[in-house]
């Protein structure tokens, strides 16, 4: 996947974490030491307004990816590169700060992520005070009011406490805090997964509206494709750590290419209740501290060979600008291999 | 309708909270029926009442949380007035229950087959060999593989999938006449969750069981219900089979629930959404619970509380299906 002017590449990315027994249960046990790759060279990038989304099953690393991109993670190889910067690189102290006004992060639980003590007020004035975007009393409060109702919230809310809003409202109390610091980027982690559905349809509203205003660009976080499908306009679908496919959301959509990718769209409950056939479900993701050989998805894949065990593949680029991470899309055999298994199921 | 005999009938139920201003009414006039082999779904947002609906069904309300009114009948009997004492034999007996987690439904002290065999002995009057070989048969048949070997493990050796399997297979143990599954696919990954909804469906047709499926998301209704009913602030919005209710849905409430699903392949800028949330169980409007967000609301809304009306082969609580109050509107005109 190539991009003009990104704002946004991940090149390279690993994150991996330590997860050894303590040094004397290793000496007795004559262990070495684990280590658990939660996030296995990845790459992507994301254009200047547009969303990319990342999805998979819990242990994938997707959240990971997105504290990384924040630099709540070190990275452990590779880099982030934030609008021409790498993150990495050796900044000023004022070069760093000025770097890190522009991209801010929502979380999944409006709950845990705004301080019970502090009034609406100060928790969205916070980051201007912060970033030294205003010094004066008046012009934060201005401020303050003018981001309250861009989530669509009254300049009056800022005198409650958190606990005198709904889940839904405190959403948007996260979300007027980012957009505090007038961010270019915004990292969003299942931001409307704690959300009941008709909350969802008004947070995932007001997050297009935001992005038409004011030309933002999300890395937006999901486990529910349908969220996506709405809102995404780059998809990425990671499984133990890896990237497996990642292009155009709906080119994938309409032509999910990765074995992995198939089975989390046959995965949709269908709400229309068409019928449609449906090659069934099996297995679940093994453990990510010991990811099976070559391939991680080989075990529940039913196109796997003996090379898939094996060796885990590279990238392929097909038509359309998506990368694949697999062996039979590689050599060719994937389409008709789908093709027999589809006829085999509704023969069934 | 199916003319099976009605397994779980719920009359005029309603659950109050005292507290020191009054009462709060959690549940209030709710009317339903399972019948054999018939999966119901309840569908609702957080508040809604239905997991308070499937608590009183099965006598767990939590203090302060009591029945104020209505029956609760499982084949006929009721069941609501029984003694504690009673009543856990009928839960244990007759009704089987699977719960949103099931880290917290299993005991981790003991293996999982201790736990199946203790329940199978303490309703049937078995062996330990005889409950062990069910135990294993119980595991095969929700889908565990070599549960020779994994009857003996403890539940942490399980993922969460296989966890809510074993939950299941406890829920069967004595073959119960009705389920009562409240959000049981919620914690688990998509690609499990398709697998337990079909593990789901599958036994209540072997079993002929009737089950209650509670949980929030549409999709998984659709997937499994048979029937469904929507409830909001403490009642029934509308209540039918779960075609009609999905494609061609009655009551403004549910219009709008089935407007904000995203679904993949419907290219839409914006999702339709229902302005407002749910009030709070201290606060419940006047007339109709849903006028403040209707977008159809009319001036008997805010004075009468609509019960439900037969609206083809569904019915809504919603003065828009009443004869009576489109000539009104008509006259009004």
């Amino acid at each position: 996947m190539t991009i003009e002017k990104p704002i946004l590449e991940v090149e390279d990315l690993s994150k991996y974490f330590d997860v050894s027994a303590p040094l004397l249960r290793r000496l007795v046990r004559r262990e070495g030491r684990a280590t658990l790759r939660a996030v296995d060279r990845v790459k992507f990038s994301i254009p200047k307004g547009k969303t990319l989304s990342l999805v998979g099953e819990s242990g994938c690393g997707k959240s990971t990816v997105a504290r990384l991109v924040v630099g709540l993670y070190e990275p452990t190889t590779g880099k982030v590169v934030f609008d021409g910067h790498d993150m990495a690189a050796k900044h000023s102290r004022k070069e760093m700060a000025g770097l890190r006004r522009r991209f801010q992060m929502i979380f999944q639980d409006p709950f845990a992520s705004l301080n019970p003590r502090w009034r609406v007020y100060d928790i969205i004035a916070e980051p201007i005070r912060a970033h030294g975007i205003a010094r004066d009393e008046r012009e934060i409060s201005r401020r303050v009011a003018q981001n309250l109702e861009r989530v669509k919230l009254s300049a009056r809310d800022g005198e409650k406490f958190p606990h005198e809003f709904s889940g839904g409202q405190r959403q948007r109390i996260s979300i007027a805090r980012a957009l505090a610091s007038e961010p270019e980027f915004l990292v969003c982690d299942e931001p409307t997964s704690a959300l009941d559905v008709s909350v969802q349809a008004q947070i995932l509203n007001l997050m297009k509206d935001l992005q038409r205003e004011l030309g933002l660009s999300y890395l937006f976080i999901s486990h529910d494709l349908a969220v996506v499908y709405h809102i995404a306009d780059y998809l990425g679908v990671m499984y133990l750590g890896r990237l497996v496919e990642v292009g155009p959301a709906r080119e994938i959509f309409k032509n999910p290419q990765h074995p992995y990718t198939r089975m989390l769209l046959d995965a949709i409950p269908d709400l229309e209740m068409t019928g449609r056939k449906r090659i069934p479900v099996g297995g679940e993701v093994p453990s990510p501290i010991s990811p099976p050989s070559g391939c991680h998805f080989h075990p529940r894949c039913p196109f796997a060979n003996e090379r898939c065990q094996r060796e885990a593949p590279g990238v392929t680029t097909l038509s359309g600008e998506i990368d694949v991470r697999c062996h039979a899309v590689e050599e060719g055999r994937l389409a008709g291999e789908v093709e027999k298994l589809r006829m085999q199921s509704s023969a069934a | 309708m199916s003319n099976k005999k009605p397994v779980l009938e719920v009359r005029n139920l309603r659950v109050e909270f005292p507290n020191r201003r009054g009462n709060l009414v959690a549940v209030d006039d709710v009317s339903f029926t399972v019948n054999e082999g018939e999966v119901l779904g309840v569908v609702g947002e957080s508040g809604a009442g239905k997991s308070m609906t499937g608590s009183a069904v099965i006598g767990l309300l939590e203090p302060p949380g009591r029945i104020a009114g209505g029956e609760v009948l499982l084949d006929g009997e009721r069941i609501d007035n029984l003694s504690p004492e009673a009543m856990r034999r009928v839960r244990g007996k007759r009704i089987g229950m699977v719960f949103q987690d099931p880290l917290t439904s299993l005991n981790p002290l003991y293996t999982v087959g201790r736990q199946l065999t203790e329940t199978i002995q303490t309703h049937q009057n078995v062996s330990d060999s005889q409950a062990r070989k069910q135990a294993i048969d119980l595991l095969a048949e929700v889908g565990i593989p070599a549960p020779e070997k994994r009857i003996d493990q403890y539940p942490h050796q399980f993922s969460g999938g296989m966890r809510q399997r074993v939950v299941i297979a406890l829920a069967l143990c004595v073959n119960p006449r009705m389920i009562i599954a409240d959000e049981p696919t919620t914690a688990l990954d998509v690609s499990i969750q398709a697998q337990i909804i079909k593990l789901l469906k599958r036994l209540c047709e072997d079993h002929g069981a009737a089950v209650m499926l509670i949980t929030h998301d549409m999709g998984v209704i659709a997937e499994t219900a048979d029937r469904v009913a929507v409830m909001y602030a403490g009642r029934i919005a509308e209540i039918g089979p779960v075609k009609d209710v999905i494609k061609n849905a009655k009551h403004p409430y549910t219009k709008g629930l089935m407007g904000s699903i995203p679904v993949v392949g419907h290219d839409l800028e914006r999702l339709s959404q229902i302005e407002g949330s749910m009030p709070r169980l201290t606060e419940i409007p006047r007339g109709c619970a849903f006028n403040p967000r209707c977008p159809e609301v009319f001036d008997r809304c805010r004075v009468e509380r609509p019960d439900l009306i037969d609206v083809g082969t569904s019915r809504a609580a919603c003065w828009l299906h009443d004869p009576a109050s489109a000539k009104k509107t008509e006259a009004a005109e």
